[in-house]
């Protein structure tokens, strides 16, 4: 029964590695757009305009034909570059999807028992994340870049360091469980990730807006770069916003994670390694959480704890799978 | 006794206030890093130990100040104690006040609505008292509202929603505490014992201290005040392995015959690895498995013994095993029979006359024999049933043994391997909160999804009657809103309030003026 489709799983490698391709293609056009586009300070006055190009709930959105009806007015150059962009990373999640859907043929199991897999499949989760942002707030569009970028990073490090050939379960994640905990730490880590992106573009746009104002500022390429970024404020709030969703999908994580450690290993808690770091990176998020409330606390202070959050959460997943030997070495390296 | 007082309630205060509390959750996480990083006794003392010897003084400094069982040392439990006084400190005056909240009406309205974060106006040709309906229609049930009258003539309306925002808050932390204190109570009541059983008849095991191979009791437990509940693993009669072409592992069960309790009728079911047996308030889970390799041993004074040994793993990927026979002959006459053993399921010749083993799958099995006589007690420590003290020993053979082959000795000492049976490890844990702990995790979810995804609202509608009624001047509505969470876009949501306020009322003509809608927007 433990049979593994080897050309399958070939398949599923070269589609990886097409998504990849694609995603860096549709990168270089959301980055652009971003450095040549007419976008900026006036953001939020043409914001409504380019609503709902998006179609199509539950699979990855489609883009409507962009031959609108009669006679548009031409189209400057950098905005047809990004709604190429998005359509070439629809393309990309559709070749990324079929990837991840050949290799669970493949192993006949849930495509998410090892590094490898469990990286693709947050990958994903991010370019689906932006593209329901992108539906909601097309005017967005153009931070493609900043989101694609990480992904491209996480899945080339997913292909090369962190690769192992498709395996058959062992016995430990032989339950549903695994779909349920791992599915679920998926999504909130791959939000969380953009969180800390939103994060980071808030702190740049902080600093940016600070020197703006000192007497005798010069704008630099960064600085013009900055300028292009939606407001601090909305920046800080969606970052938030982000969090406040991610935050009790990851307790529910954790809290499967329990009971399966309960009928897996004879215990809910156990300060495993990788336990003990999703106690920290829980933690941290409190923490931002409640900094976020706090005076003297609110803004900078609770957006560094954001990122030592996302910190946490890194190092939980590459240092405690690949150094730090526990009961959830599944990374099938070695 | 002010003197006394005084100090007291500061540092009280001080202890609730949000940033002693963000402090304190701060180095919690801090705290459980080197938990993570260093070796920890209670999971690993071996590995601890050998870390211990290694670091020398630095080691044994890490070692006094409790860095190897971190989630039980003093200082872990000093900042989860001080978090949970703070946290009780926080809630008990937070659950008052919203009470408080809960129970009073919304307040009026400020004097200048147009001040508000939000707010709008419009006309409409109602009269005063009929928008107020059409108001409260199209507000719906969600919101409180409160309706008063204003010296004026105009008619207010306080409108506030997303009260479960504050109880999803409390009730979140609330649950946390109670997990807490679940947690502790788990802790003292528990008791997690393990025994090795072979497969076959006659190696079963009753759940009761003297029975176990290792016992881990909660203080209560070890104090004798929780009773184990009476049930009996009577047999293991088979224990199945399979494993991938390369070796990984695919399943293990346990097919077992027990007694839910001592005089009840035995029952068969299987124990697999995510599939623990049930039983009232005990769980017994497949933890590990290994090879009882079974000999026979003729003596030196030519008695002919059978022995079966459990051996354990040493390389977790080949089960490469090891153990010992220990046959003890005549005393004092250095007659014991002692072997070491080292058992390869899988047996590969690495050339020098050393077995090692290519997979946990047994083909042709091999058993390594290191043959010993004189006096087992050796140096008269303890031992354990896998290892051979033979420091009062002396070698006296070794062989590589295929399955029914004999290595015999010059002074007649026979070893025989006759083949072997698996056995498995079996933990029996005992834990009665982690039931009520799920159902405080389950409130936690709930407060939570409160606390983070209700809305807290505020508005007001200050309703002026025309200023006579009988020129058809129209009423005119002015709103205001306040955000009081940070979650959703007020800003979207107001203008859809307001735009469902207006089309609630009956539309003036229009020949009056269209400066009415989101006016006032920043």
């Amino acid at each position: 029964m433990a049979g593994i489709n080897g050309s399958m799983a070939h398949l599923s490698d070269g589609l990886f590695t097409t998504s990849i391709a694609i995603y860096a293609a549709a990168m270089v056009g959301f980055t652009a757009e971003y450095a040549f586009g007419r976008v900026g300070r006036k953001l939020e006055a043409a914001a409504p305009a380019p609503a709902r190009e998006l179609v199509g709930a539950g699979g990855p959105p489609v883009l409507e034909p962009a031959t609108a009806p009669p006679a548009p007015p031409k189209r400057p150059a950098a905005d047809r570059i990004g709604r190429w962009a998005v359509v070439i990373t629809v393309l990309g999640a559709l070749v990324h999807a079929a990837s991840i859907t050949v290799r669970a043929a493949a192993v006949d199991a849930v495509p998410w028992s090892n590094m490898y897999e469990f990286a693709s499949v947050s990958g994903l989760v991010g370019v689906l994340a932006f593209l329901a942002v992108l539906w909601k707030l097309p005017a967005l569009r153009h931070l493609g870049g900043f989101v694609l970028l990480p992904v491209i990073l996480l899945m080339f490090l997913a292909g090369t360091v962190l690769y192992s050939e498709a395996q058959p379960l062992v016995p430990a994640l032989q339950s549903y469980w695994l779909a349920i905990h791992v599915v679920l730490v998926s999504i909130a880590e791959g939000a969380l990730m953009t969180s800390a992106v939103l994060t980071v573009l808030y702190l740049v746009k902080s600093r940016h807006d600070k020197r703006h104002d000192e007497p005798g500022y010069k704008p630099g390429s960064l600085g013009a770069l900055a300028a292009k970024l939606p407001a601090a404020a909305v920046l800080d709030k969606a970052a938030y916003r982000v969090v406040a969703f991610s935050f009790p999908l990851y307790t529910v994580a954790v809290i499967c994670g329990a009971i399966w450690a309960e009928a897996a290993w004879g215990r809910y808690w156990g300060w495993d390694p990788k336990e003990t770091w999703a106690f920290i990176v829980w933690v941290i998020y409190a923490c931002y959480l409640h900094a976020r409330a706090t005076a003297g606390w609110k803004g900078k202070a609770a957006a560094w704890v954001n990122l030592a959050g996302f910190g946490a959460i890194t190092f939980n997943f590459l240092i405690v799978n690949i150094v730090v030997s526990g009961l959830h070495s599944y990374a099938g390296l070695s | 006794m002010r003197r006394i007082l005084r100090p007291l309630r500061m540092a009280w205060r001080r202890l609730t206030s949000m940033r002693t509390a963000l402090i304190l959750l701060f180095l919690l996480a801090v705290a459980a890093v080197p938990g993570s990083l260093l070796p920890q006794r209670p999971l690993n003392p071996d590995k601890t130990n050998s870390y211990v010897a290694q670091h020398g003084g630095w080691g044994r400094f890490l070692d006094s100040i409790g860095m190897f069982d971190v989630f039980g040392s003093v200082w872990f439990a000093a900042i989860y104690l001080l978090l949970f006084i703070s946290l009780v400190g926080c809630l008990i005056p937070r659950i008052r006040v919203h009470a408080r909240a809960v129970a009073r009406k919304p307040l009026p309205a400020p004097r200048n609505l147009d001040r508000l974060p939000e707010n709008g106006r419009f006309d409409t040709a109602d009269t005063a008292p009929a928008y107020v309906a059409a108001a409260r229609s199209a507000l719906g049930r969600r919101w409180r509202i409160v309706e008063r009258r204003e010296e004026s003539g105009a008619i207010t309306l306080s409108a506030e929603k997303g009260y479960s925002r504050e109880t999803g808050n409390l009730i979140f932390h609330i649950a946390l505490l109670a997990s807490l204190v679940l947690i502790a109570i788990g802790r003292l009541y528990n008791y997690e014992g393990s025994r090795i059983v072979l497969q076959g008849a006659d190696n079963g095991f009753c759940n009761t201290i003297s029975q176990y191979d290792s016992w881990k009791p909660g203080r209560f437990a070890a104090e004798g005040k929780v009773h184990p509940a009476p049930f009996c693993i009577d047999e293991m009669s088979k224990f199945t392995a399979s494993y991938t072409a390369s070796g990984e592992p695919r399943t293990f069960r346990a097919d077992v015959t027990y007694r839910p309790s001592l005089d009840a009728a035995p029952r068969t079911t299987n124990i697999t690895v995510n599939h623990p047996l049930r039983l009232e308030g005990d769980r017994v889970y497949l933890i590990n498995h290994g090879f009882a390799p079974q000999v026979t041993i003729r003596m030196p004074d030519g008695s002919v013994r059978h022995d079966v040994q459990a051996f354990v793993p040493t390389e977790a990927a080949t089960l490469l095993s090891e153990g010992a026979f220990k046959q003890p002959g005549k005393t004092d006459a250095k007659q014991d029979i002692g072997i070491e053993g080292l058992f390869a399921p899988t047996p590969v010749d690495t050339g020098n006359g050393l077995i090692t083993s290519a997979s946990p799958r047994v083909s042709d099995p091999v058993l390594s024999v290191f043959i010993y006589q004189g006096d087992l007690t050796g140096s008269g420590a303890p031992q354990t049933v896998y290892a051979l003290d033979h420091s009062k020993m002396k070698k006296i053979g070794k062989a590589n043994l295929t399955i029914g082959k004999t290595v015999t000795l010059p002074n007649g000492v026979a070893v025989t391997f006759d083949g072997w049976v698996p056995w498995a490890g079996l933990q029996v844990s005992h834990d009665p909160a982690q039931g009520y702990l799920l159902i405080a995790a389950v409130a936690m979810v709930i407060g939570l999804l409160g606390s983070l995804g209700v809305r807290r609202r505020r508005v007001w509608l200050r309703i002026a009657p025309g200023s006579s009624p009988d020129d058809g001047s129209p009423t005119v509505v002015s709103v205001g809103g306040l955000a009081r969470s940070d979650s959703g876009n007020f800003t979207a949501e107001f203008a859809g309030l307001l735009t469902r306020l207006e089309t609630a009322g009956t539309p003036v003509e229009p020949n009056v003026s269209a400066d009415a809608i989101g006016a006032g927007k920043d």
